[in-house]
């Protein structure tokens, strides 16, 4: 028999008994539902973790520096980098170069000095470090207070919490709990610190001289400066969570931190080494478009000469848990989905009983094992089919229900909201198609049940 | 009323032959002979009667030609093939192209109406769609049941239930008409009707019909051969000069 006939007899054979056949498919509807439910709850999941990730600036981060630095001597992948003899200079075409890598989505100089900045007249000495305008989408500036740089060179400034707490002389004896940002926020919001620091200023003749063999930075005095920053955000998290002693508590706009030419400690090695009048950096940040792709360009800045680091691959070992953990969801899922597949059993033995007398009519004017068989399969798989797009529906509109629920409560706990859960296309073609496989597998045994049917038995049969 | 193709019968020809065929089942410790030992040539065009008591063994015997059950031993030899010999495939396609079946309970499918059951054996044959409405309508309109064809069958009489289904034997165009006690169900007269209707397929279109019964009266009427079979055996075989006239109540 044909296909379209197929399909319209056993739709034909389901409107008959429209009421058990309907129960069938809502137990597949439910099955595929809670199979939907649990595997888009692992991929909403995945997909947060990832988010968060990408976002935490830990792991789509390269910081390369120069073999010339003194800075991190003995660490091991130094050990193995190039001769600090051979190494490049890491200034401005360097760092063009870099940010020219495919994958590759910025390179900016990290500029990052210990100076003192005064508030209400008392000095405080901290790390200060720049910041490039895409940190704004960085996590760590989540939940924070006040708002972020308004322009790439504006005379402002973001503190990490920990300085707020020092400026106001609030820290906190070890064990309380610390003040939040919310209250640490509005008594220095607005307020101005002047940082006092030591520019760079160029001895030499103009900058961008023709001769290359010039040696323009080779000669520079030290002035000694002050700027006025006005404080506009208190940072809760800490961004810089992976410089460890390095981190800075305070954060410039990158393009002001450029401008105010700090006296950097490579200024004095450079002194001895610079060939060309660029800025020279004591190490660049690149940030790469997705976290899988570190390690190759973290290679390719390696041939360049250069020293890096990165936190490895997170995403990788990630993968793989949440691999494990879509088995289980997966298994937990098809659970509910076994217990309907016997349903479809049952139900297609029941009707094997029904029409058994119709089955030997069926086979008594030509219908061979194999039409009869193919209509029972028929009817197994359309009750699949059916089952199965309903319960995509059902399992997608349970997500949102609970994507809902949890965004109310997380609010209700001043969380920003999240999307715990996401029914990926291919997640409902997926879940459609096992339905259909696991509706077939089910009609196997009342098929072939239906099809070896003595036919002089079944027309006996009332 | 248009006339369903002509199937060319050589009659004279042997149709169906059975060869010693037995038919034994067993009933737990007992076994019981349907069929015994019974050799037979039907040629055809032939219309003959099978003729018995109830459990005589005749309906068994019809279910042997029909290909819906296989001999214990012996042989049902249909254009040159044992039918025991054939595959349950085989055996589906013989019965698809080679035999039309008419019941005494009509056998009709509840769940679809008269048009789609005549149409049936075509969607087992696999033809196409618009081919199978034309010969569905002609098939009725043989049997004079066009104008019934999209009722289900539970809102026909008898009468035209069998009708119905002996539309429905005609459509494949098969040569053997096999009929199972088809007035059985029916009253004298509707009775007659079908009977005439059989008689017509088996003088113009040439048919081959075994028909079984047991009123002996029928068979005398419309059958050219009475085949008379006791306990499984064939006990008579004997030439009949039916009735010419139709219309006669039986």
């Amino acid at each position: 028999m044909k296909i379209p006939d197929l399909t319209q007899l056993a739709l034909r054979n389901l409107r008959e008994s429209v009421l058990r056949n309907s129960l069938t498919t809502v137990g597949i509807s439910v099955g595929v539902a809670s199979l939907v439910a649990m595997l888009s709850l692992g991929t909403g999941l995945q997909q947060l973790f990832t988010r968060r990730l990408a976002k935490s600036g830990l792991f789509d981060t390269v910081i390369v520096s120069s073999r010339r630095e003194m800075r991190g001597m003995g660490r091991e992948e130094e050990r193995n980098g190039p001769n600090p003899g051979e190494s490049r200079v890491l200034d401005e075409s360097a760092r063009l170069e870099m940010e020219k890598l495919p994958g590759v989505d910025e390179a900016y100089p990290d500029i990052r000095f210990a100076t003192e900045l005064r508030f209400d007249d008392k000095p405080h000495l901290t790390m200060i470090s720049a910041l490039p305008e895409s940190a704004k989408s960085n996590d760590s500036f989540e939940g924070m207070q006040g708002s972020f740089f308004t322009s790439e060179n504006a005379p402002e400034v973001i503190l990490q919490k920990s300085f707020a707490e020092e400026l106001l002389g609030k820290t906190p004896p070890l064990g309380t709990p610390d003040p939040g940002v919310a209250e640490l926020a509005p008594p220095l919001l607005g307020k101005e610190l002047t940082m006092r620091y030591a520019q760079r200023e160029s001895a030499s003749p103009a900058a961008g001289a023709t001769n290359p063999t010039d040696v323009a930075g080779a000669a520079y005095s030290v002035v000694s400066r002050e700027q006025k920053l006005k404080i506009i955000g208190i940072s809760d998290l800490d961004p810089e969570s992976m410089r460890g002693p390095m981190r800075a508590k305070v954060f410039l706009p990158l393009k002001l931190a450029e401008s105010l030419h700090v006296m950097q400690p490579t200024d004095l090695r450079e002194i001895s080494s610079a060939t060309s009048n660029q800025p020279v950096y004591s190490s660049v940040s690149v940030r790469v478009k997705n976290p899988n792709q570190v390690q190759p360009i973290e290679a390719s800045i390696k041939k360049m000469g250069f020293t890096t680091f990165s936190i490895l691959d997170a995403s990788r070992s990630l993968q793989q848990v949440f691999r494990v953990l879509y088995a289980f969801l997966g298994i937990f899922g098809s659970l509910a989905l076994t217990v309907a597949s016997i349903g479809i059993v049952n139900t297609l033995v029941m009707a094997i009983l029904e029409r058994r007398r119709e089955i030997g009519i069926m086979k008594a004017i030509g219908a061979s094992d194999r039409d009869i068989q193919k209509l029972f399969f028929a009817e197994a798989g359309a009750m699949g089919i059916l089952g199965g797009i309903v319960g995509v529906v059902l399992g997608w509109a349970i997500g949102q229900i609970i994507n809902f629920g949890t965004n109310i409560y997380l609010r209700s706990q001043s969380i920003p909201p999240e999307h715990f859960w996401a029914v990926p296309l291919w997640l409902a073609v997926f879940a459609v198609a096992f339905a259909f496989v696991v509706s077939l597998v089910s009609g196997l045994y009342p098929a072939g049940r239906a099809a070896r049917l003595d036919p002089v038995q079944a027309l006996r049969y009332e | 009323m248009t006339t369903a193709p002509v199937i060319p019968a050589s009659r004279g020809t042997i149709a169906i032959r059975s060869e010693n065929v037995s038919r034994h089942y067993r009933m737990g410790e007992t076994l019981i002979r349907a069929v015994e030992g019974v050799s037979l040539e039907i040629h055809s065009g032939q219309f003959v009667a099978l003729l018995g008591s109830s459990g005589s063994g005749k309906s068994s015997m019809l279910n042997l030609m029909a290909g819906l059950d296989r001999p214990t031993s012996g042989s049902v030899i249909v254009q040159d093939r044992d039918l025991a010999k054939m595959s349950r495939e085989e055996l589906a396609k013989y019965r698809l192209h080679v035999v039309g079946m008419v019941f005494q309970s009509f056998n009709l499918i509840a769940s679809m109406t008269v048009a789609e059951n005549v149409e049936l054996p075509l969607r087992f044959a696999e033809v196409e769609r618009s081919r199978r409405e034309t010969l569905a309508h002609e098939a009725l309109e043989r049997v004079g049941l066009r104008a019934r064809m999209n009722h289900r069958p539970s809102e026909l009489s008898g009468g035209e239930q069998q009708r119905a289904a002996l539309a429905r034997a005609l459509i494949n165009r098969p040569q053997l008409l096999l009929a199972d006690e088809p007035t059985g169900n029916l009253d004298s007269h509707t009775g007659t009707e079908i009977m005439d209707l059989v008689r017509e397929f088996n003088q113009q279109l040439g048919m081959t019909v075994v028909m079984v019964t047991h009123e002996r009266a029928l068979a005398e009427r419309y059958a050219q051969r009475m085949i008379f079979l006791a306990d499984g055996k064939l006990i008579d075989d004997r030439p009949n000069a039916p009735a010419t006239t139709q219309g006669k109540e039986v």
